[in-house]
């Protein structure tokens, strides 16, 4: 196991206890099917706590978290299959701005962000771009000192309760070329935004994004224009990562409630944990958690200490790979095991499954990032 | 690329291609095809033109309305069915207490039941699972006593399919407690309207209601409404569901759902290109296509080995295991073609939905997620193992 800090530590009991004491599953029912989709208490809550200043410079006022206390964080929130906007509007798109706003603008946006007060969304995905964070048809045109943009994204998680989108945009070249991608910060109430938000089947939120010559001004950019896809490809790593220490959280907490029903139904007048065949599958489940912990904690290290970029991406591509495969692998397994009762609506072992499947999806699956692997150079 | 049969089964096979393609309706094909939930009234619509025809009951003899058929023909028809996205046959009904009223049943059970089958009139569902019988079916409880002419039912039924809309329940019950426990069981049939049923919904993780759990107190069930002798329920229900060979494998529909799935890849785009043209999921299109056609030569023969009799044995559960399997391979690799369009719980709210012609959108990681139950109902994938290995390996 990785070595910790007192502080992570703490951090890590103070999730375990948000959990515990605010997010039972029944709980976690009632709050997933009102209209947001997560409570505005435990967003303050969240804030109180520090998990929303956490993964920010210190410099920003933010706590100066790593990637390992944003893993922290996540595996215990994928524990108790927490539903909310904490990767993509903290992780994903406040890193944006964090990582490529110029100062005045981290100083307008960041500290409502870390008080809970704003919350971002991140519109990156369009419909033919599948994982291609660089398939961007979306268009930014200059518009005297600002831009106009136009195009469509589509499953912009948590838009619906965000004031600001972070929407990336073509300044220049063809959809798919890596030069040319700018970021932009887009007020959700301009006129020509249209934005209609679904519920996703492991019960999160997203929208479906359009723009009709959106009026945003240039101290709204992001960074330089013409020059953002390597700020988005850093910061998805860093929101894959953490998507992978949710995922553990949750493939532990599935695996555990296997095991215990395992050892408390009987059939042909033994425990089902008696048999060994089914012993031998639990096995192979625990095997899987472990690798998946251990690959998902060795790269939130990894991409912290990445000399370069090709490190951090394959650190990343790595453990979500590994995640990818292991959560489906558990999933399955959990419900298999459990049988009927597995199918149930009732028990949260099907929508652990439903968030590992999600999960192999958010920013790349499996495949794509197999092939992510190994088209980046080791040196 | 197809196994082809004898230029006669064939022939039929185009017979009745041409009848259902010709009859389906495309509200039903389109509905069977995004694999929604059929409601009663939309299976009755199909179901009267194959009645029309004659076609209602492939497996019964002629002389109770059925086709008469082979199983060769049978399996043919099984087959255009599937391709075709045509309504499965309304399930209980024809492959299970139709057949089990043709060998056991008296002259006037036979003629108070089968036509009420045939016509769509009246919907069976089966009482067999109880909370702590599953995989261990024998070991079931749910009691029925004698009192006169009648059996006083006490006890609950779980993972009860399509109770909430059935209007007869031929059911398992134990009527003795003998020392084995797969003597004393008892098949009876009961109005699902009789006082002292009630039925409770359960609603599965992919949001839907199918099955239910009913509970019985003090039930009461006309003697002349058992099948077969009393104590006979466990050689009944194991000689019925040995009859079932057509529709275990599930090869055609299978093969259906990979030629949706091949029109998705076609639509969806990787990289500017069709998701066909890259080579990773066009490597794992191919091999489902070939462990597809494994199946199906094995299914094929199965079927057709004339030493194997009325009924398949350990085979069924080859059947049954692998293509459970191969369903739920398929079904995840369409839920990995739409990728992030996999997502989105309404079916209208992704725009590749709207663009993905409406043949191929549908309710692809629900369906995925449903699908988790075939290797479990029916006998999990564990427990058909367990026969393999006893049965066919002698271990």
């Amino acid at each position: 196991m990785i070595e910790l800090s007192d502080e992570q530590r703490l951090l890590r009991e103070s999730v375990d206890r948000f959990v515990r004491e605010h997010y039972d599953f029944a709980n976690r029912r009632r709050i997933v099917a009102a209209d947001a989709g997560f409570s505005p208490e435990h967003w303050g809550l969240f804030a109180e706590l520090g998990w929303l200043s956490a993964p920010f410079a210190e410099a920003d006022g933010g706590l100066g978290g790593s990637a390992l206390d944003t893993a922290l964080i996540m595996e215990g929130l994928g524990r108790g299959l927490f539903a909310g906007p904490y990767l993509s509007g903290v992780v994903l798109a406040g890193g944006l701005v964090a990582r490529g706003g110029d100062e005045p603008l981290r100083r307008r946006v960041l500290p409502g962000l870390m008080r809970g007060e704003q919350l971002l969304a991140f519109a990156f995905t369009e419909p033919q771009s599948r994982y291609n964070l660089a398939d961007i048809e979306t268009r930014a045109v200059r518009d005297g000192d600002g831009y106009r943009l136009s195009g469509r994204k589509s499953l912009v998680l948590y838009a619906a309760s965000a004031s600001s989108l972070v929407v990336s945009a073509r300044t220049a070249g063809a959809t798919r070329d890596p030069v040319g991608v700018s970021l932009f910060l887009v007020d959700r109430a301009s006129p020509g935004l249209e934005e209609s938000s679904y519920q996703t089947v492991d019960g999160h939120r997203a929208s479906e994004v359009e723009l009709h010559d959106v009026r945003v001004e240039s101290c709204n950019r992001i960074g330089e224009a013409g020059d953002a896809l390597p700020l988005i490809e850093a910061v998805c790593d860093h929101g894959v990562v953490a998507l992978c220490a949710e995922a553990v959280g949750g493939m532990d907490a599935l695996y555990r409630a296997t095991l215990d029903y395992l050892k408390q139904r009987e059939q042909f007048g033994s425990k089902l944990a008696s048999f060994q065949a089914l012993q031998h599958r639990m096995v192979d489940v625990y095997m899987a958690l472990e690798l998946s912990r251990s690959l998902t904690f060795a790269a939130a290290r990894g991409i912290d200490q990445a000399r370069d970029e090709n490190e951090r991406q394959r650190w990343a591509s790595a453990a979500k790979v590994q995640i990818g495969k292991a959560g489906r692998h558990i999933g399955r397994e959990a419900v298999q095991l459990h049988g009927g009762m597995g199918m149930t609506d009732d028990l949260a072992v099907g929508h652990y499954f439903q968030r590992l499947c999600a999960i192999n999806a958010l920013l790349g699956d499996t495949t794509h990032h197999t092939q992510r692997f190994a088209g980046v150079s080791d040196h | 690329m197809e196994i082809r049969l004898s230029d006669s089964l064939e022939a039929f096979r185009g017979e009745v291609s041409a009848f259902i393609e010709e009859n389906l309706p495309d509200d039903i094909r389109r509905r069977v095809e995004r694999q929604e939930f059929l409601d009663r009234d939309t299976h009755l619509r199909w179901h009267r033109t194959l009645l029309e025809k004659g076609w209602a009951a492939p497996s019964w003899p002629r002389d109770h309305g059925g086709t008469g058929w082979s199983l060769a023909e049978q399996y043919v028809f099984e087959q255009a069915l599937a391709a075709h996205d045509a309504p499965r046959m309304i399930a209980f009904g024809f492959d299970m207490v139709g057949p089990m009223l043709i060998r056991f049943g008296t002259e006037t059970q036979k003629r108070r039941f089968l036509s009420k089958i045939l016509c769509g009139e009246e919907w069976w569902c089966q009482g067999f699972s109880e909370p702590n019988s599953g995989s261990d079916l024998a070991s079931l409880q749910c009691r029925a006593e004698r009192d006169g002419d009648e059996y006083v039912l006490n006890g609950s039924k779980m993972w009860t399919t399509s109770a909430h809309f059935s209007d007869w329940m031929f059911g398992l019950f134990r009527t003795e407690h003998a020392e084995r426990k797969q003597l004393g069981i008892t098949v009876l049939m009961l109005d699902m309207k009789s006082p002292g049923l009630t039925i409770q919904p359960i609603i599965t993780f992919d949001g839907g209601h199918e099955v239910n759990q009913c509970f019985f107190d003090e039930v009461r069930v006309p003697v002349a409404q058992r099948i077969g002798d009393e104590g006979a329920g466990w050689s009944i229900a194991k000689y019925v569901l040995g009859l079932e060979r057509l529709g275990i494998a599930e090869v055609a529909r299978s093969k259906a759902m990979l030629a949706r799935l091949n029109r998705i890849a076609h639509t969806e785009r990787s990289n500017g290109l069709p998701l066909a043209r890259d080579p990773s999921f066009a490597q794992r299109l191919a091999g489902l296509e070939i462990d597809l056609l494994a199946l199906e030569a094995t299914e094929q023969s199965f079927l057709f080995d004339p030493a194997l009799g009325e009924a398949l044995g350990a085979e069924a559960s080859i059947l049954k295991i692998r293509g459970s399997e191969l369903q739920q391979s398929v079904s995840e690799l369409t839920v990995d073609a739409l990728g992030y369009y996999a997502l989105p719980r309404e079916p209208d709210a992704g725009s590749n939905r709207e663009q993905v012609p409406p043949r191929s959108a549908g309710l692809v990681a629900e369906t995925y997620f449903n699908l988790r139950k075939i290797s479990i109902y029916g006998g999990s994938n564990e427990i058909q193992k367990n026969i393999v290995a006893k049965a066919v390996l002698g271990l």
